[in-house]
């Protein structure tokens, strides 16, 4: 299968030398759901980030590559390397609030990387933002386009910013816990709409999410991160019938599930926590030599 | 009984619709809520956001005063109780809050944290009261001495249990208290509380969102939609047969870590 998002042993530390991201490497075949899973501070949103070319300033690329769509990114020049990212990838981010302008419209707020960025015009990029809306079920559009941010639900606003995703037909969308903010009733919906967009635009999806739950009904593939490092990558149901890595494992046990209250909840194991260390450090060893 | 909850109404005043001239327009949260909280028992209050889970929650602890209805705390009155009068009161229920890093004074050390609510009630022998809670919640006594920017998440919601539990109340509201935790200190967090609530012999009313989480801990669960009980009844008997569309709504959208949930 050709993957549409490729990376290679991608390292990333801090500029004082701290390795936030250890040889990850992981694909995304165009039309297929990878998810990226990992307890908060692992890593996944780095790995986002880095293909999308938003990294903080305090974090640098020390070796690797990250191939989109057959291009190695790191061979352009940033201006071009820029525009590649812009027209074919594109972020659904966690928190519809903080991604949205509170003093914007909606609607130029949903134009403006198609004019900015792609050089649209005004009016076809307005045409385009109604369909959008329209596409992920917002009932008045038109209404829709001249409201504020504050003046729309949790779920709306997350609506708008899968639309302002989709805008542009990116081949990839990196979606960084879309709906960890929002109820579960609203997740489901969104979840589902996620999925519905992703089909009908056949565009690779890789999807961050802390929430085991979640993983199990979007994602194709995964990769678990511990501590920057891929520790484990599977196919979806085999991740949850046969997980190898033993942090994987303790994970799935420390997930509440209510339809098995005594088998979930147990805290991952000390003695689980010291041998995935190890491998870190191993890692870190070799990776020095 | 540690709580007897009648008809039990709170409003806010709504001051986006301030109008020029006459009262202020108000917003009912709570809309009329009966339920009893029996000692000893562990009540899960699940609702989705802006259920009324927290004001409930404050009206319980009376940091908010009731419009309506009445509150019982093992059998007195504190509905309209005054200030200055809910003192005795306020040692034997305390609160752990949602987000441990806004409820944690940040320029505070981790031992003045703790006998803040100690010192406020007269109490003596503050760092040994100290100590003794610290050990509790399984935190090194030495913390007493750090920062809550020095701590994890789950350190941080450990040391707002030590700080809750330091005065030995009988009843303890938890709001959210899990909700920003990685699964792993999530686990860590809830098996202390289970066992505090065991070897204190606590009450203990604990405000989720999330439904798996209070099946594995809560003996009784009520279900708040829009200000109302839509369901409220022994846990494992609400959760295998919801009695209300709302209920069997949630419990479906819930994805679990299983491929071969019906969930679509
Ligand atoms: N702006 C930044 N400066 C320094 N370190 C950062 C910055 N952003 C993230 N990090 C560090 O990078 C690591 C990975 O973070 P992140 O990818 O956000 O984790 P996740 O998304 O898995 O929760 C963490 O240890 C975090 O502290
Ligand atoms: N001090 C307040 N003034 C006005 N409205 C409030 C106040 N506190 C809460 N509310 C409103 O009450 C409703 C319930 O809020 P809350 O009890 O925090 O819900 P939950 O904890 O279930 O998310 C919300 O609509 C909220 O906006
Ligand atoms: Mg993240
Ligand atoms: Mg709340």
């Amino acid at each position: 299968m050709n993957s549409f998002l490729e990376v290679r042993n991608l390292n990333l530390s801090l500029k004082a030398g701290m390795p936030i991201l250890r040889s990850v490497s992981l694909n995304v075949a165009a039309g297929q759901v990878h998810g990226l899973v990992g307890e908060s501070g692992a890593g996944k949103s780095m790995i986002g980030k880095a293909v999308l070319g938003t990294l903080p300033r305090a974090l640098q690329v020390t070796s690797g590559e990250i191939w989109l769509d057959g291009v190695n990114l790191n061979s352009l020049p940033t201006a071009e390397r820029r525009k590649t990212i812009g027209a074919k990838a594109a972020l659904i981010p966690q928190d519809p609030l903080t991604a949205l302008n509170p003093s914007k419209r909606i609607g130029p707020q949903i134009t403006r990387r198609l004019v900015d960025i792609l050089g649209w015009q005004k009016s076809d990029a307005e045409a385009r933002a109604v369909e959008l809306l329209h596409e992920v079920h917002i009932p008045d559009p038109a209404r829709v386009m001249k409201s504020y941010p504050h003046e729309l639900s949790g779920g709306m606003r997350q609506r708008i910013l899968i639309a302002s995703a989709f805008a542009a037909e990116p081949k990839l969308i990196i979606a960084d816990e879309p709906t960890t903010a929002l109820d579960v009733t609203v997740q489901k919906q969104i979840l589902r709409l996620i999925a519905e967009m992703q089909q009908r635009h056949d565009t690779a999806l890789l999807f961050v999410t802390h929430d085991l739950g979640v993983v199990s009904k979007t994602c194709d593939t995964l990769s678990v991160l511990y501590a920057g490092k891929v520790i484990e990558e599977a196919r979806m149901r085999r991740f949850f019938t046969r997980p190898i890595h033993p942090y994987s494992a303790a994970l799935l046990k420390a997930t509440p599930t209510y339809t098995n209250p005594r088998g979930s909840l147990t805290p991952v194991p000390q003695s689980v926590i010291d041998a995935t260390e190890r491998e870190v450090r191993e890692h870190d060893m070799r990776a020095s030599r | 009984m540690m709580y007897e909850i009648r008809d039990l109404k709170l409003s806010f005043p709504d001051i986006s619709r301030k109008p020029l001239l006459g009262p202020v327009p108000r917003i009912e949260v709570l809309k009329g809520l009966s339920f009893d909280v029996p000692k000893g028992v562990v009540l899960g209050i699940v609702g989705g956001s802006g259920s009324g889970k927290s004001t409930l929650g404050r009206a319980m602890l009376r940091l908010l005063e009731p419009t309506g209805g009445t509150i019982r705390f093992d059998g007195q009155d504190i509905t309209h109780t005054p200030e200055e009068h809910l003192r005795a009161v306020r040692q034997r229920f305390q609160m752990i809050f949602q987000d441990p890093m806004s409820s944690l004074n940040p320029r505070r050390r981790v031992g003045a944290i703790i006998s803040g609510p100690l010192r406020l009630h007269g109490m003596t022998d503050l760092r040994s009261r100290v100590n003794e809670a610290l050990d509790m919640v399984g935190l090194p006594r030495n913390f007493a001495t750090r920062y809550p920017h020095e701590l994890s998440g789950g350190q941080r919601q450990r040391v707002g249990i030590a700080r809750a539990i330091a005065l030995r109340p009988e009843f303890i509201l938890a709001d959210e208290i899990v909700s920003g935790l990685d699964v792993s200190s999530q686990a860590q967090v809830l098996n202390l509380l289970e066992e505090l609530v065991r070897d204190l012999g606590l009450t203990l009313a604990f405000v989720s969102h999330d439904l798996s989480v209070i099946r594995r801990l809560c003996d009784r669960t009520l279900v708040l939609h829009h200000g109302m009980i839509v369901e409220e009844g022994a846990t494992a008997a609400l959760f295998d047969a919801p009695q209300t569309a709302y209920t069997q709504e949630l419990l479906a959208a819930i994805p679990l870590p299983d491929p071969d949930q019906p969930w679509r």
